[in-house]
């Protein structure tokens, strides 16, 4: 890889596709991808939608701003948008062929992504403590429902990171794995995106209103 | 011990429920054996694992999808009749109340679900590639597993009829009807679990498909060059991803409320079971579309290639494909008029239903235009395109007619409303995809099937239908609903009702014929050793019938829309089927695999676990679901070559070198 020299880049270099795209039956997968994003988008709206037509469903139990927990939350969301930001790091620690890097990052963002489980984990078990299950009531079916969902994308998404770790620890760089490195990573910035969508949608605007 | 045996065999096998069980029971044993018996005597066993179950070849599995809709299509038909032939006489006790429940909820479920969709799939997968110029897919392997997962599923739902019970809650399955305190039985969660199963296989051939066309095409083959298939493949793919994850979550919902106990759509704590209705709609209707784009796209084909001239408007054609799948978005709630939505809402969805009848009134007349003048000649597949254009028109006037908001408080749920979407839904894919199997036949399997036979199925089949359905328009504004069990003499409905039984049994007979066309003409049928029996227009027509594993030996160059009619009639057809030595070169193919059949049976065990709540064996099934996909991860080595020397053979073989 060559090296920019100021703020110009080697002729040869600007053309050059980063790795995972060299290789036309690579590039045809992350596109794939990307379209079965859009089918997960879809799946999330519909989760926001029956999300907002029951949020006032509360059949007299617990409402959103009983259960909200304002610092609770914000931890959450910021563990998990770092956790996006280490994944972006992963990806350019790629672009410069470091696979040291791309692997230690990639750890970093699994043990955030750990840590935003144990978080969400703890907040349910202590809504469920609380009776704010989500047998109570239509609100707190979806408020679960919603959040849960994004939950065990979020539980997969760590599971297939550390399968895509243990392969580029033993495979190395190339084309095929940089796809899969690449593929996981758009993944969870798109769980991050999801994220500020329920950050918004639930959680802010139930302590709001 | 007795007494638990008596336990079993009543709850599950249902065996104090008279006759029509025992009687499925029987038929299902003996063919059962039968096939075990065929397989073991041949020595096929192998075979069947090395050739097809195992396989990744988009059109050996465009072929089981076929195999596996046309037995669906038998399923579905025989539901039919038995409800027909419920309905034909007053005060008739020849089906349950409950059987008759249960049957059009399977026959309406099985027709689109797993009829409908494996057939689309089914002509995706046999022609797309090779139209395109493609060696297979994007996705080979996601494609085994779509097509497993869409068998699955339907096995799941099937067998609900001799274990625990089938569904009877219609095809729809609205809460708060189906919700556990008004429906305890198994069969609702067979419907949630086969049609999610087998809805996570629909997805991906959607996504599978529209990749393969964006990224797959020969050189030179821009968009507008695509072949209208092609095209209907592409609108339609998009409106299964947009609509099916819609469905997905419908299904789950209702799930969770049934065995988690949550409450989306129950009548107490809150929930709400509009908002099922309208999920379950917001995929629906543009399911409809799902099932009809490609068969628009099967009569485009057809039309220019048995009519000997280039489609006429293609642009209006491919703009109008795409408007139809934009619009199939904004009419979901004529599906419920009458739910109080409101007079604002109501208009916006009755104009928008009405709007979809511009673009399809597009798409008749650019198919009537391509006709005039052409030197159309009256074979098979041409003539269910023929029979399309009266019967579609019809179905679709209905369908303006019901679209009138004010209008459907009159229609709503009665006969009229099943007279309009059985003839659509006939009318459009059904005889859509027959046109299909016809025209692409020869190219599957190397033969052509039987004209005579083809006649007389193409005929009964036709006269059966207007004689089936043309009946109902007037029964639905005698007053007669849908799903009515039975009704009383007296009420002017018997003649009409007889007549319509009568219909449905002339079709049945059409199709009967159509099984003996194709078992007659796997011995008599006429050999296709040109690879271009019907003077075709587009690339699949130039490689040999059945086309070779690896697809194209040289990937041919596109400079215009009919490539290879261009090519016959310049006199270039040899371009494409006499190849240098020195032009052929190793081939990437994707290897075969056993876990997409795995995996498929790993979730019908989850599945069936869940829908008698044996979660031991739900577990069981999800961790096969898991492990498999692991294993997926962590495979590198899943293609192989084929040397050029081999290619070489096989096409010095079939005379093309």
């Amino acid at each position: 890889m060559a090296v920019a020299r100021g703020n110009v880049l080697p002729r040869e270099q600007v053309h050059e596709k980063p790795l995972e795209y060299q290789n036309p039956n690579q590039a045809v997968k992350i596109l794939g991808f990307w379209i079965f994003l859009a089918t997960d988008m879809l799946l999330f709206g519909c989760l926001f939608a029956t999300y907002l037509v029951l949020r006032t469903h509360t059949d007299g139990g617990p409402t959103p701003h009983d259960i909200f927990d304002v610092p609770g939350f914000t931890i959450e969301t910021f563990v998990l948008l770092t956790s996006s930001f280490t994944g972006g790091l992963a990806t350019l620690a790629m672009r410069n062929g470091n696979k040291r890097q791309v692997i230690g990052w990639m750890i970093v963002t699994i043990l955030l992504g750990l840590t935003f489980i144990g978080f969400e984990v703890s907040e349910f078990v202590s809504d469920a403590v609380q009776g704010a299950t989500m047998q109570r009531s239509a609100f707190l079916s979806a408020f679960f429902t919603l959040v849960g969902t994004h939950g065990s994308h979020v539980s997969i998404g760590i599971v297939w990171m550390i399968a895509t770790v243990i392969q580029l620890w033993r495979k190395g760089l190339n084309p095929v794995s940089a796809r899969k490195v690449f593929v996981v990573n758009l993944y969870w910035h798109f769980l991050d995106v999801v994220w500020v969508f329920i950050f918004t949608i639930v959680y802010l605007s139930g302590v709001v209103m | 011990m007795p007494e638990a045996l008596k336990h079993f065999t009543d709850t599950y096998l249902m065996w104090n429920e008279g006759y029509l069980i025992w009687i499925s029971d029987i038929l299902i044993a003996l063919t059962s054996i039968g096939i075990v018996a065929t397989l073991t005597y041949f020595k096929k066993w192998k075979w069947l694992w090395k050739e097809w179950l195992t396989t990744v070849d988009h059109k050996k599995i465009g072929i089981m999808y076929m195999i596996a809709a046309l037995l669906m299509m038998f399923r579905g038909g025989a539901d039919a009749m038995l409800l027909r032939t419920q309905l034909a006489s007053p005060n008739s006790k020849f089906l349950t109340p409950d059987h008759y429940d249960q049957i059009f909820t399977t026959h309406g479920t099985i027709m689109i679900l797993f009829m409908a969709m494996p057939l689309i799939f089914a002509m995706f997968n046999i022609a797309v590639p090779l139209q395109i110029g493609a060696r297979d897919v994007a996705f080979p392997y996601l494609n085994a597993v779509s097509f497993w997962l869409f068998f699955f599923g339907a096995m799941l739902f099937n067998i609900s009829f001799v274990f625990g019970g089938s569904p009877d809650a219609g095809w729809v399955s609205y809460p708060p009807l189906t919700e556990l305190g008004f429906d305890k039985g198994p069969g609702e969660n067979f419907y949630l679990l086969s049609l999610q199963i087998s809805g996570i296989g629909s997805i991906a051939t959607g996504i599978n498909f529209l990749a393969t066309i964006l990224k797959m095409r020969a050189p030179g083959m821009k968009l507008m060059k695509m072949p209208l298939f092609t095209w209907s493949v592409v609108a339609a793919s998009i409106v299964i991803i947009f609509a099916f994850p819609a469905l997905t979550i419908a299904l789950a919902l209702l799930m969770l409320d049934r065995i988690v106990g949550t409450h989306f759509f129950t009548m107490l704590h809150g929930g709400d079971p509009m908002m099922y209705v309208n999920l379950f709609w917001i995929w629906g209707h543009p399911e409809v579309y799902i099932v009809v784009l490609p068969a628009f796209g099967i009569f485009s084909e057809v039309v220019a290639t048995f009519a000997r001239k280039r489609i006429f408007g293609y642009n209006s054609m491919v703009a109008s494909l795409l408007l139809i799948s934009v619009i199939s978005y904004f009419v979901w709630a004529h599906h419920f008029f009458t739910m109080g939505a409101g007079a604002d809402v109501n208009t916006f969805f009755a104009v928008a239903s009405m709007m979809v009848a511009i673009p399809t009134g597009v798409k008749v007349f650019n198919w009537l235009f391509t006709m005039y003048r052409g030197r159309i000649s009256f074979e098979l597949p041409m003539l269910w395109t023929l029979a399309f254009v009266p019967n579609f028109i019809i179905g679709g006037a209905t369908g303006v007619m019901l679209a009138v908001a004010p209008a459907d408080y009159q229609y709503h749920n009665s006969y009229f409303l099943i007279a309009h979407f059985h003839q659509v839904l006939i009318a459009g894919p059904v005889f859509g995809l027959l046109a299909g199997m016809y025209y692409w036949w020869p190219k599957m399997f190397g033969f052509k099937l039987d004209e005579r036979i083809g006649r007389i199925a193409f005929w009964l089949f036709n006269i059966g239908f207007y004689v089936c359905f043309m009946p109902q328009y007037a029964l639905g504004f005698k007053g007669m609903q849908r799903r009515m069990y039975t009704y009383p003499a007296g009420m002017g409905w018997h003649t009409l009702n007889l007549i319509s039984t009568i219909g449905a049994y002339v079709m049945g007979l059409g199709f009967l014929f159509i099984v003996v066309q194709i078992v007659y003409s796997m011995k008599h049928g006429e050999r296709d050793v040109t690879g271009d029996p019907w003077n075709g227009r587009t690339l699949e027509w130039s490689l040999p019938s059945p086309v070779p594993h690896y697809n194209f030996a040289v990937i041919p160059q596109v400079t215009d829309r009919d490539m290879w009619w261009l090519m016959k009639q310049e006199g270039r057809a040899d371009e494409l089927r006499k190849f240098d030595a020195a032009a052929i070169h190793d081939i990437h193919m994707p290897k075969n695999s056993g876990r997409p059949f795995l995996m498929g049976l790993a979730f019908f065990v989850a599945g069936f676990g869940f829908v008698f709540n044996w979660y031991v064996l739900a577990v069981i099934g999800l961790v096969g679901v898991a492990l498999t996909m692991i294993l997926r991860a962590f495979e590198w080595d899943d293609e192989y070559h084929i040397p050029a020397e081999e290619v070489l053979e096989a096409e010095a073989a079939l005379g093309r070198v």
